[in-house]
């Protein structure tokens, strides 16, 4: 048997444009007319050389943090920008899903909006028809087909929406994050549909941060990170290599890192007052960075964002959420700290984004300025164990009395 | 579900260029819903509905009969103003409500644009084909004016309508596809747009004859795409002259806009999913 899609030595290339000065003047625009060259260019691969295959009747999961190029590698697929080398090879008719609703009009009834936003994704009038009651019953909006749209909840909305997608006939599936959004209830009926789809023999990709999702529909995976593939096969294999993966920049790293971004020269998380990547829970912990502020004028923001394993945001705060106020001292090397009393985190990985920010904007943002692993335990001053499963976080300022 | 060979193809950085006719072609019930929802769409919530469609042919040439009738009516001879003011009126609404809207098209469909493929063409094409719709509406409301005028008809004349229909779609598919490629890099060209479709209405004969214009304003009509069609529309009042130089000249311009602005459309359009 053919591959139903054959993806070979697919790279994607973007040209980011630098301008030389910090403004830009009427002058410099329209001298620039005739001067082109007064920007600097700078490469940027989305996707570097991605190559595999896919078998008709496959659901492959594609796994990746944010800016891996998961959304740039379906947007080649489904022809939305074309590669900048490599190929393609496609057997059968693709129908993708990288939102739902595209194209629906607020102003249009249900009923009109199901056979306009049908035919965006390629289905036949005929298709449409024959599969017409199936999916007002499927969304549950028979009573308010003919109401305008702009009438429906949003939750109403959706349903019509993916209820129109769950009834394409197409060989090929692309679904990018539809199950993101909609209640608990919907989201399992769009999984069992989803189900139903890849085992009717049809081929579908699917992108997601739901791992569990994952896990449940795809038998194979594709890891991407930073643009290329690092890893291929079964999906609980690919899984695992994920988080093994993580495990490792963990291993070889001792809570400190030295960067060498504009700003921040050095980060380093200590716990309990020694310089280490492991933490247990309910600990106390610090972050030190170390800036160059000899550029930055006025006031100095300093944000930090938490990740999970899986590049999902846990927590965001900067020093102006604590009511704390950096001024600039224009000098080489002047150190921040942030401690936190007990770290409310339970067992995995986690990794620390860093945002330098002056007068309201980023200037330096670097991700996943250090990495580091919450061992599961006993909560520090407790002799009780906190439930794996069930704490993902632990929160301090809880008070259990006897009235 | 039956089991058919599934079609093949390839996806490339570049490939050669065609027209894309084809695919177009493979596309056209799509064509028909964006046609469509555009036509729904644009009345809705209206009291008079699709009566503005009639009432606004009417009333401009109610407007420019009694303020112009009079002193451009001596140099049209035996025909009247009002005739030849709602014809050239209702083919330059084609021109200009398509220009307009294939211009914008790009930039007010980017959201479908980039979640799905389809022969972008069909956007701009969908647009144009909406200001048919209200051409064919609006032809009635002329008709009707014809018969209550009593107008004498030049029945050999009416057979060259469907050119006169053909340029008119030739000359907005050109003009407009080629702004609809360039109004997505450059947004400039929604502001100069407007602008730039009241000046081209100056320079065509829409609301007043050739012969009242300068012997050099004349020789600027031929070079624009509007005037071999709406001159041969009007070939089928009695006596009205053509002058069938000038109408080789607009129509060759007209052809060499279609040509150019689906060339500029096609060669840029797979990045607008990149830039819109």
């Amino acid at each position: 048997m053919k591959p139903a899609l054959e993806i070979q030595n697919i790279s994607k290339l973007y040209r980011i444009r630098h301008e030389l000065k910090p403004y830009l003047s009427i002058r410099d625009s329209i001298s620039g007319l005739f001067r082109r060259n007064s920007s600097v260019t700078e490469d940027f691969y989305a996707l570097k050389d991605v190559s595999f295959d896919v078998m008709p009747g496959d659901t492959l999961g594609i796994i990746g943090k944010n800016g891996a190029g998961k959304s740039t590698l379906l947007k080649i697929i489904s022809r939305i920008t074309p590669p900048s080398s490599g190929k393609i090879k496609c057997r059968g008719r693709i129908a993708s899903l990288l939102e739902v609703g595209t194209g629906f009009h607020p102003e249009l009834s249900g009923r009109e909006n199901i056979y306009f936003n049908g035919s965006i994704l390629g289905m036949k009038k005929k298709e449409i028809d024959k599969n017409f009651d199936a999916i007002v019953d499927f969304a549950g909006v028979e009573k308010f087909i003919d109401t305008p749209l702009k009438h429906y909840s949003s939750g109403m909305q959706l349903r019509l929406a993916f209820a129109v997608a769950a009834f394409l006939e197409n060989e090929i599936l692309i679904i990018d994050e539809v199950l993101a959004v909609g209640d608990a209830e919907f989201q399992k009926k769009c999984l069992g549909k989803m189900d139903e789809v890849s085992k009717s023999g049809r081929t579908v990709l699917f992108v997601s941060h739901n791992i569990s999702a994952i896990k449940q529909l795809c038998r194979s995976a594709v890891i991407l990170n930073q643009g290329e593939i690092v890893g291929k096969g079964n999906t609980d294999e690919c899984l695992n290599q994920y988080l093994i993966s993580s495990e490792e920049r963990i291993k070889n790293s001792n809570g400190e890192s030295n960067l060498n971004g504009k700003f921040l020269k050095r980060i380093q998380l200590s716990s309990e007052g020694n310089i280490q990547n492991t933490v247990t829970p309910g600990e106390s912990i610090s972050i030190e960075l170390e800036l160059n502020t000899k550029e930055i004028v006025g006031e100095i923001i300093l944000g930090l964002i938490i990740r999970d394993e899986y590049g999902q945001a846990l927590i965001g705060v900067n020093n102006l959420h604590y009511g704390t106020n950096f001024i600039s001292a224009h000098t080489n090397s002047e150190k921040f700290q942030m401690h936190l009393k007990k770290f409310p985190l339970n067992k995995g990985h986690f990794s620390i984004d860093v945002h330098i920010g002056s007068g309201k904007k980023d200037i330096e943002v670097i991700r996943d300025a250090v990495y580091f692993s919450v061992s599961p335990g006993l909560i520090k001053g407790s002799s009780e164990r906190l439930n794996d499963q069930l704490n993902k976080l632990f929160v301090d300022e809880i008070e259990f009395r006897k009235l | 579900m039956e089991i058919k060979e599934p079609i093949e193809y390839e996806i490339k950085s570049r490939s050669g260029f065609s027209l894309g006719l084809r695919e177009l072609w493979d596309y056209r019930e799509l064509l028909y819903f964006f046609i469509w929802r555009d036509i729904k769409v644009r009345y809705k919530q209206t009291f008079l509905g699709i009566t503005w469609v009639v009432l606004q042919p009417l009333l401009l040439m109610l407007v420019f009969w009694i303020v112009l009738g009079d002193r451009f009516g001596k140099d049209l001879g035996s025909i009247d103003y009002r005739i030849f003011m709602l014809s050239g009126f209702l083919l330059w609404n084609i021109f200009s409500s398509g220009l307009n809207n294939a211009g914008n098209s790009m930039v007010s469909n980017a959201n479908i644009i980039k979640k799905i493929y389809f022969p972008r063409l069909i956007i701009p094409v969908s647009a144009i084909g909406n200001a048919f719709f209200d051409f064919t509406i609006g032809l009635f409301v002329y008709i009707t004016v014809l018969i209550i005028l009593q107008t004498p008809i030049n029945l050999t004349g009416v057979a060259l309508t469907v050119p006169a229909l053909i340029l008119t779609f030739t000359a907005s598919l050109g003009t407009g596809s080629l702004i609809a490629a360039l109004n997505v890099k450059y947004r400039d060209f929604r502001y100069a747009l407007p602008f730039m479709i009241q000046a081209l209405m100056f320079i065509a004969p829409v609301f007043y004859p050739l012969q009242i214009s300068t012997e050099n304003a004349s020789i600027l009509f031929a070079f624009h795409p509007m005037y071999a069609p709406i001159e041969l529309f009007r070939q089928h009042f009695q006596d009205y002259p053509i002058d069938q130089t000038a109408v080789m000249i607009s129509a060759g311009v007209n052809l060499t806009f279609l040509v150019g602005g689906i060339y500029i459309f096609r060669k840029t359009e797979h990045y607008f999913a990149d830039l819109a």
